[in-house]
């Protein structure tokens, strides 16, 4: 490209860029430029239809000790019975309409088929979502909190705090993530997926701690901090209004990373046979129980694959939508329609 | 730099010390290791746990037997160094000295693909901001990221493998792969080469022609079931690779450098058959002599002929030298195909789905070369869909990054041609934060590569890892995480002094 023609673009741009922000709050364009990021409005779109698929269609239960929380859903089949295995199994959901093929679009009674005791792929595959959802959730608010509290008292304290902070954030980056997982999984998977997830989050937090910790004595340095400190605000208050909110962005873009690194971390887990386990399944347990009848049942093995790989894309779209509209070196695409309209 | 790296060594091995006492505790809790000998029916089952008791000190409980673990390994200092035996007596040095191996071919082929096609594709695709070739590598990056390595792997078994070894039975195409996949070629290379309407026409269509032809040619002479190249090919091939490995070094207008690439591919067509005919007497070690040697004469030719500017022109004809001797050898590894398909150890089917090897084939440096490649390609694939994503992704940014640069416009305004502003100034520094990344990665990748071992059937360092710890076995499992830890460390370490190393503003202490 002509470097003349691109630099006179970039300042078109920028003008462009600041006309269309001029007045508005931090957070409103933070959420304009985010609510414009296209893949990241569908990608919420497809995960929350997820979500709400695999939360009412098999109902709710979870229970810790003597906690029990029950909730039916609309389908019915649950996630343990046997039924007569029909039609070899076959999957009974047809989504092409008859004008095509011959055959009417159908649901039917087991529409991603039936493994081969007859349980019921479409229960099982949406429990094991709900899992899988739910350990992701957790890992990445437990994470989160540990990373952003460690992360910032580092930051903050600096010296000698900030000295076995760190050298004990490298302790726990030096043990690998799967290495870790599996052997937690080993010891903790038969207390339910709820306390894997906790504590896998407990090793999981180390990046960001280290990013947030960066922003942290970048920002501790400001003026707006040193503002508050003349102010007399105390040592929490600059922490957590003044400083945490100016490095959010950091910490909602990585927790989003974190999150879709979270989910693949418990289906490999899963399927390795150290993460969730029996009578409770997961999508990594799903495939990992079907993977030798591929050839004679694949779908009791697309399916399980194709929810984790949705939620896991979704999940790093809305990550890289936030992280668009965060960053403020990023600059919005012009579409040629707009660059005509200037 | 000294006293920076002593005093990381000294803080690395009280993180090391410590995280080995955590990984032990949580290991040795996490079950019972005599769990398989209490419910099995042996009559000498007392017997048999007394035994195992004595020999893994299990009446010690774990937390002072970390420190008969950690003696042995501190006797490394007076020679008798021992990571402990497993539940059977096996010594654990042993057992991971053949996983090693096993698990670095596998790290090591896939990281270095992945690093070079991703760092390829980023730079590409940050040169071709917002065009359709970016928008469609993003959405393919996010979608390998997303992938699970253990879904892609059985996918590859069941489709690659097995469709490819049925597809060499009897080596014909269906005629619409004959027509999309030259299709593909020709939108791909449009995308790459990008520019205007006219320019992408002509590249698109002869992209698709070429791409056509070639695989008609293909699939007419049979060159799927006995292929190779021949020395008409390699000629026209290395002489392909000579120019655009000096368009992208030094730019064809320096004559010098042009000259000394086409006289290393002349040489290497002069060794051509020589080499042939005594390439059966290659062995490993000579092979890797032969590689550096290659590299050698290729710099000492650039060397020579350089003129003035000596050094990018042996750099230059260096790397030619070495694409040549590649194409050279990959040659040679085709003509060993035919005999090793049909032998009698793979019977025609010769991608593996599973293991590290063929067992007790036999056969020259090259068959074994082959079959090496055979059981490489679907995990080494699986591993490289994952990790190119990430790559990609990184060395996009960066380029972007360094591209918006106020150094950047510098060398524009002075006149510089794109390519020196590419290839000398953005993607050398583009490079730098990536060095940290690939040191960071390749720790991660031998832990990581516990679930594709799993998958692929591979008896490496993970898969030792995953059975020991279902039997509660501890002292492999140490042993295991003994050398990736080491391996962290040691790769932080690295990271940390290349930094320094390549950009001078960064200052260790």
């Amino acid at each position: 490209m002509d470097p003349n023609q691109k630099s006179n673009q970039e300042s078109e741009s920028s003008s462009f860029e600041i006309k269309e922000v001029r007045g508005l709050s931090q957070g409103a364009i933070v959420r304009r430029r985010f609510f414009r990021h296209k893949a990241a409005m569908a990608s919420i779109f497809v995960l929350s239809g997820i979500l709400l698929l695999a939360f009412t269609s098999v109902g709710l239960d979870v229970g810790f000790g003597s906690f029990k929380l029950q909730l039916p859903g609309w389908w019915k089949y649950s996630y343990f019975e046997t039924t007569n295995v029909e039609n070899a199994g076959d999957p009974t959901m047809d989504l092409i309409p008859a004008f095509i093929d011959g055959t009417p679009m159908a649901i039917g009674n087991h529409p991603f088929g039936q493994d081969e005791i007859g349980r019921d792929g479409f229960a099982r595959v949406m429990r094991g979502a709900q899992q899988s959802i739910m350990v992701m959730f957790v890992i990445g608010g437990v994470a989160t909190t540990i990373g952003v509290v460690i992360g910032s008292v580092a930051g903050f304290y600096r010296r000698s705090v900030d000295a076995v902070l760190m050298r004990f954030t490298d302790l726990i980056i030096t043990i690998p993530v799967v290495v870790v997982g599996a052997v937690i999984g080993r010891s903790v998977g038969n207390l339910g997926s709820f306390v894997l997830a906790v504590f896998l989050g407990i090793f999981a937090w180390t990046g960001l701690a280290r990013l947030v910790r960066g922003e942290f004595l970048r920002l501790r340095e400001s003026e707006f901090v040193d503002a508050a400190r003349v102010s007399g605000a105390s040592n929490m208050r600059i922490i957590f209004k003044h400083i945490l909110p100016n490095a959010i962005g950091v910490v909602i873009v990585n927790t989003t990373l974190l999150m879709s690194s979270a989910i693949l971390l418990e289906t490999g887990l899963s399927f390795i046979g150290f993460g969730v386990r029996l009578p409770d399944v997961s999508l990594g347990y799903l495939i990992n129980e079907n993977q030798t009848a591929f050839g004679t049942r694949p779908w009791l093995f697309w399916y399980p694959g194709i929810f984790i790989i949705g939620i896991a894309l979704c999940v790093n779209f809305i990550g890289d939508g936030l992280r668009d509209a965060f960053d403020p070196r990023q600059k919005r695409v012009i579409t040629s329609k707009e660059r005509k309209a200037q | 730099m000294i006293t920076f790296i002593v005093r990381r060594m000294a803080a690395s091995l009280v993180v090391l010390f410590v995280a080995t006492y955590l990984m032990y505790l949580l290991t040795a809790y996490s079950g019972d290791p005599l769990e398989d000998l209490r419910t099995s029916t042996a009559r000498n089952k007392e017997q048999l746990i007394e035994r195992r008791i004595q020999l893994l000190n299990l009446n010690v409980p774990p937390y002072l037997r970390y420190f008969i673990w950690l003696g042995g390994v501190l006797k490394m200092f007076v020679g008798q160094f021992t990571l402990g035996e497993n539940m059977n007596g096996q010594q654990v040095t042993s057992l991971l000295g053949s996983a090693i191996g096993t698990t670095l071919q596998l790290v090591t082929v896939s990281t270095l693909v992945a690093i070079l096609l991703g760092v390829i594709v980023g730079i590409t695709t940050a040169l071709r901001q917002y065009s359709a070739f970016d928008y469609s590598v993003t959405f393919m990056s996010f979608l390998f990221f997303s992938l699970p390595v253990f879904w892609v792997a059985v996918l590859l078994k069941q489709y690659l493998a097995i469709g490819f070894n049925d597809f060499l039975q009897n080596p014909s195409l269906p005629a619409w792969l004959i027509v999309t996949l030259p299709l593909a070629s020709g939108l791909i290379w449009m995308g790459i080469i990008g520019g205007d309407k006219r320019r992408r026409l002509i590249v698109g269509l002869s992209a698709t022609a070429a791409t056509a032809i070639s695989l008609v040619a293909l699939l007419a002479t049979n060159w799927f079931e006995s292929p190779s190249l021949g020395p008409i090919t390699i000629a026209i091939l290395g002489v392909g690779l000579a120019l655009i490995v000096t368009t992208l070094s030094t730019g064809l207008t320096n004559l010098r450098a042009r000259n000394a690439s086409l006289v290393v591919v002349g040489i290497g067509m002069l060794i051509w058959y020589p080499f042939n005919l005594v390439s059966s007497l290659v062995s490993p070690i000579v092979f890797i002599v032969l590689a550096i040697l290659t590299v050698v004469v290729g710099y000492a030719v650039g060397y020579f002929m350089g003129g003035e500017d000596k050094g990018p022109v042996a750099r230059t004809s260096a790397i030619s030298a070495f694409l040549v001797g590649g194409v050279i050898a990959l040659d040679r590894f085709m003509q060993a195909w035919k005999p090793y398909v049909e032998s009698s150890y793979i019977s025609g089917r010769p991608f593996a789905t599973v293991g590290a090897a063929t067992p007790n084939l036999k056969g020259s440096f090259w068959v074994h070369g082959v079959d090496q490649f055979t059981h490489l390609l679907l995990p080494t694939l699986a591993l490289v869909l994952i990790g190119f994503a990430g790559y990609t992704r990184y060395s996009r940014a960066s380029m972007l990054e360094v591209l918006n640069q106020d150094f950047i416009r510098t060398a524009r305004a002075k006149g510089l041609n794109e390519r020196t502003v590419v290839m000398r100034h953005a993607f050398r520094n583009a490079m730098i934060p990536l060095t940290t990344l690939v040191a960071f990665d390749f720790a991660g990748v031998i832990g990581g590569a516990v679930i594709t071992e799993k998958v692929f059937a591979w008896s490496g360092m993970g898969s030792l890892f995953v059975e020991s710890l279902r039997r509660v076995d501890v002292n492999p499992v140490m042993g295991f995480f003994l050398i990736t830890g080491t391996v962290a460390i040691l790769f932080n370490l690295i990271a940390d002094i290349a930094y320094t190393l390549l950009d001078p503003r960064i200052r260790v202490n």
